[in-house]
């Protein structure tokens, strides 16, 4: 049995970059769920209320538990000790096993065994794991805790002495500390049969662990078959024509590969080797299953990318789509010499059977030729530049819509955007948010504007929504002001004041002008912006 | 006669250039409310309508129908749709492709997209080329897209435009925009170069031929229910803030 001692904690430092030796703590409901050293010696326990932990480590980070994260990162550590000894079994994120005999006659001995796995886990992924063998999987994961080595047939004796809430059944170990029975081996004792009967199947399967008789054979993972294809140049890729060649060959050969397992993969990684020794790297993901066809392309936009410098990802920054989000590890500048090596790693792989075109038209032929010709776009123009909408929740116009690139998932990026089912369970509500007719335009960079009273004083509007007078006239840039004929409002909208990087706060009024045009306007920090024409 | 006429407005008789070919069809339905100012009465495919620029709403009310029916559409250069408009038009917005900066490649853009995608909407960066124009409206017809320019457009078929414009619903101080009647005007070429009007209460375009079409039916103007909705007292109801 391998343990990693505080697996949340460390999982938080791997995948967000949380400084692990500080004090840091996972939560989950409000109550903590794991905690590193450093807050463990401030006092920081298992089981406390967030507020409690705050006060006694007042410089705590605090993090959000997440079990997906959890099993993300350890999935490098089972990956490693497979390395050494195959047929591991995950017990949970944090721990696995695997069966001592194997390695440890190989390595000449459980110790050898034992020390070998650490220090290589250790060594690939930075881990420290601790290692303990004992006859049965509950035992071992206590012998793990414990670091020790339970020699065969010592297992009765190593558990003998246990707390019995080692068992982790909290109600039956109150019960039983109630009746007198502290140790696993005091329970041990109780006959079997009647053990089954007061307490019943559970408690019978515990007692069975507490006597060291865990029969249940390891259910062993089965690693994935490695479809990764890897293909080296020489002489190294320079030109966008040489990649976009290879590109093809290679997504050819992985989508072979993988329908030869009879997978498909809805996430492309793309890892390229210069020849000066940088190494690049960036995952796709795409709406559906990827075909030959879109793994080449995305392939070769991304080397088209990747060799003609950074402008589409400057640029989709500068818009703030959310393909930046899709990176992972740095931005990947020009690199300086060509690609001698490219790998490409399926992710996200699915059992698939080829694909099934819809029976009553779902994927119907407009729907292909439609598909086909956006993608002949995205080819012109590069991937960030056909889009669909997803309409999410939000109080402004332009927060409620997020585009897509064409061939991503489509999600929203806040959820409460139905609007027929406001009431929906789990749908966010909105408040303040302005109700139907939306405005048919909304400005991409809200255009500043003068809006003045009847007379002539700029009109503002203070923290009580108390306003100074009657917005009579509007002056946009030079031309000259226009009359106001109607106006509603004002409607505030505070949002994200508790991280003030991303707070806003803002007023809004509708306006009616002289010359027909109706407004969404908004007010903040002193200044009015046109957000919105209803035209 | 103008029995022929009353039939033909209701769009019930259709010209033998439109019938079903192939198995595919001729036309994309659109609003009732828009249906007289367009050449037999729906999107013709392979057909160019321009929509004035500066009445976005017109043109999704213009699309709605089509979209809602299965057609994709796709809007080039027009980075400021309102996209929660456009659903609440009636917008499909997952079949609603947008193509917010084409660059100077624009026209290529079009003519790819008309390929495959059944409407194309475009902004007319600068005034289009007679030249271009006159390839991309051949490209439409050929392929059996319909061109949608917002702007002034060269050879277009019809071009719509909205005349008036009014708001209901805001008060001083008081009430929302609610409602909005619009009257739209439409001049073309051919069988449609005399101009007609209908007026339009978008969003869920509700209307009558308002004007020489059921003048020369000897019809009144059909009004909207808007206007019996617009008889109640309006409230000065506000968005509750959190």
């Amino acid at each position: 049995m391998l343990w990693c001692p505080d697996w949340p904690v460390i999982a938080a430092g791997i995948t967000e970059g949380v400084r692990v030796h500080g004090p840091v703590a996972v939560l989950h409901a409000n109550r903590v769920l794991a905690c590193s050293p450093a807050a463990r010696a401030e006092g920081v326990r298992r089981g406390l209320r967030k507020r409690e932990a705050q006060g006694r480590c007042p410089h705590l980070v605090v993090v959000e538990h997440d079990p997906g994260r959890d099993a993300r990162a350890f999935e490098p550590v089972v990956a490693a000790v497979e390395q050494l000894a195959p047929g591991v079994e995950v017990v949970r994120p944090g721990a696995c096993a695997l069966a001592a005999r194997g390695p440890s006659s190989y390595y000449g001995g459980e110790a050898e065994a034992a020390e070998r796995i650490v220090e290589h886990t250790a060594l690939v992924c930075a881990v420290e794991v601790q290692a303990g063998i004992a006859d049965g999987v509950f035992a071992a994961m206590l012998a793990a805790r414990a670091g020790r080595i339970v020699p065969p047939g010592g297992t009765p004796a190593f558990l003998a002495g246990m707390d019995i809430a080692t068992l982790d059944r909290p109600e039956l170990a109150d019960l039983l500390r109630r009746l007198g029975v502290r140790t696993l081996a005091d329970f041990a004792t109780l006959p079997a049969g009647d053990v089954m009967a007061r307490f019943g199947f559970d408690a019978a399967y515990a007692h069975r662990l507490a006597a060291g008789d865990d029969e249940r054979p390891l259910a062993v993972r089965k690693p994935p078959p490695d479809c990764a294809v890897t293909a080296e140049y020489d002489p190294p890729l320079e030109r966008v024509d040489m990649a976009a060649f290879a590109a093809r060959a290679l997504a050819e050969r992985l989508h072979e590969r993988l329908a030869g397992h009879g997978l498909a993969a809805t996430r492309l990684g793309i890892e390229a080797h210069t020849a000066a020794g940088e190494e690049l790297h960036r995952v796709w993901r795409h709406d559906g299953l990827l075909t030959a066809a879109d793994l080449a392309d995305r392939v070769r936009w991304q080397l088209d990318g990747w060799l003609t410098g950074s402008a589409y990802l400057s640029r989709s920054q500068a818009r703030g789509s959310g393909r930046v989000s899709a990176l992972t590890g740095r931005l990947p500048a020009r690199p300086t010499a060509g690609i001698d090596r490219l790998r490409l790693i399926p992710d996200g792989v699915v059992r698939h059977a080829g694909m099934q075109a819809g029976l009553w038209g779902e994927t119907g032929v407009a729907d292909e030729r439609a598909h086909r010709a956006l993608v002949r776009v995205q080819g012109l123009l590069g991937p960030d530049s056909v889009f669909t909408a997803v309409l999410g929740g939000g109080r402004g116009y332009a927060d409620r819509v997020r585009l897509v690139p064409w061939g991503d998932e489509r999600s929203p990026s806040r959820p409460g955007g139905d609007e027929r089912s406001p009431g929906k369970a789990g749908q966010p509500p909105w408040p303040g948010r302005l109700p139907a007719p939306a405005p048919a335009t909304v400005l991409t960079e809200p255009t500043p504007i003068v809006v003045r009273t009847a007379d002539g004083a700029p009109l503002a509007i203070d923290a009580r929504l108390a306003m100074t007078g009657i917005p009579a006239s509007v002056t946009v840039g030079r031309e000259p002001p226009v009359e106001v004929t109607a106006w509603g409002g004002p409607w505030p909208a505070e949002e994200r004041w508790w991280a003030p990087a991303e707070a806003s706060r803002l007023v809004r009024l509708q306006l009616c002008l002289a010359d027909a045009t109706a407004l969404l306007v908004a007010f903040s920090d002193g200044q009015w912006t046109v957000e919105a024409i209803y035209d | 006669m103008a029995r022929l006429a009353e039939i033909r407005a209701a769009g019930l008789v259709r010209h033998a250039s439109e019938r079903a070919e192939e198995g595919v069809e001729r036309s994309l339905p659109v609003t009732a409310a828009l249906r007289p100012l367009l050449p037999g009465g729906s999107l013709r495919r392979g057909g160019t309508i321009a929509v004035a620029s500066g009445s976005t709403s017109l043109l999704f009310a213009l699309l709605a129908e089509a979209s809602t029916a299965g057609s994709w559409c796709v809007a080039v250069g027009l980075p400021r749709l309102g996209l929660v408009a456009a659903a609440e038009a009636g917008m499909a917005v997952e079949r609603f492709a947008l193509v917010p900066h084409p660059g100077p490649e624009w026209a290529g853009v079009v003519a790819a997209l008309l390929d495959g995608v059944d409407i194309v909407v475009t902004a007319t960066p600068g005034g289009v080329p007679a030249q271009v124009a006159s390839r991309l409206v051949a490209r439409a017809r050929q392929r059996g897209g319909v061109l949608v320019p917002v702007g002034q457009w060269p050879g277009a078929d019809v071009t719509l435009e909205v005349a008036s414009d009014e708001w209901h619903g805001l008060g001083q101080g008081r009430g929302r925009l609610r409602r909005r009647e619009v009257e739209v005007v439409a001049q073309g070429r051919g069988a449609a170069a005399r101009a007609r009007r209908v007026s339009l209460w978008p969003p869920g375009a509700v209307g009558a031929p308002a004007s020489d079409l059921s003048r020369d039916l000897g019809r009144s103007r059909v009004s909207g229910s808007p206007s019996t909705r617009l008889l109640r007292p309006r409230s000065t109801s506000i968005p509750s803030v959190a």
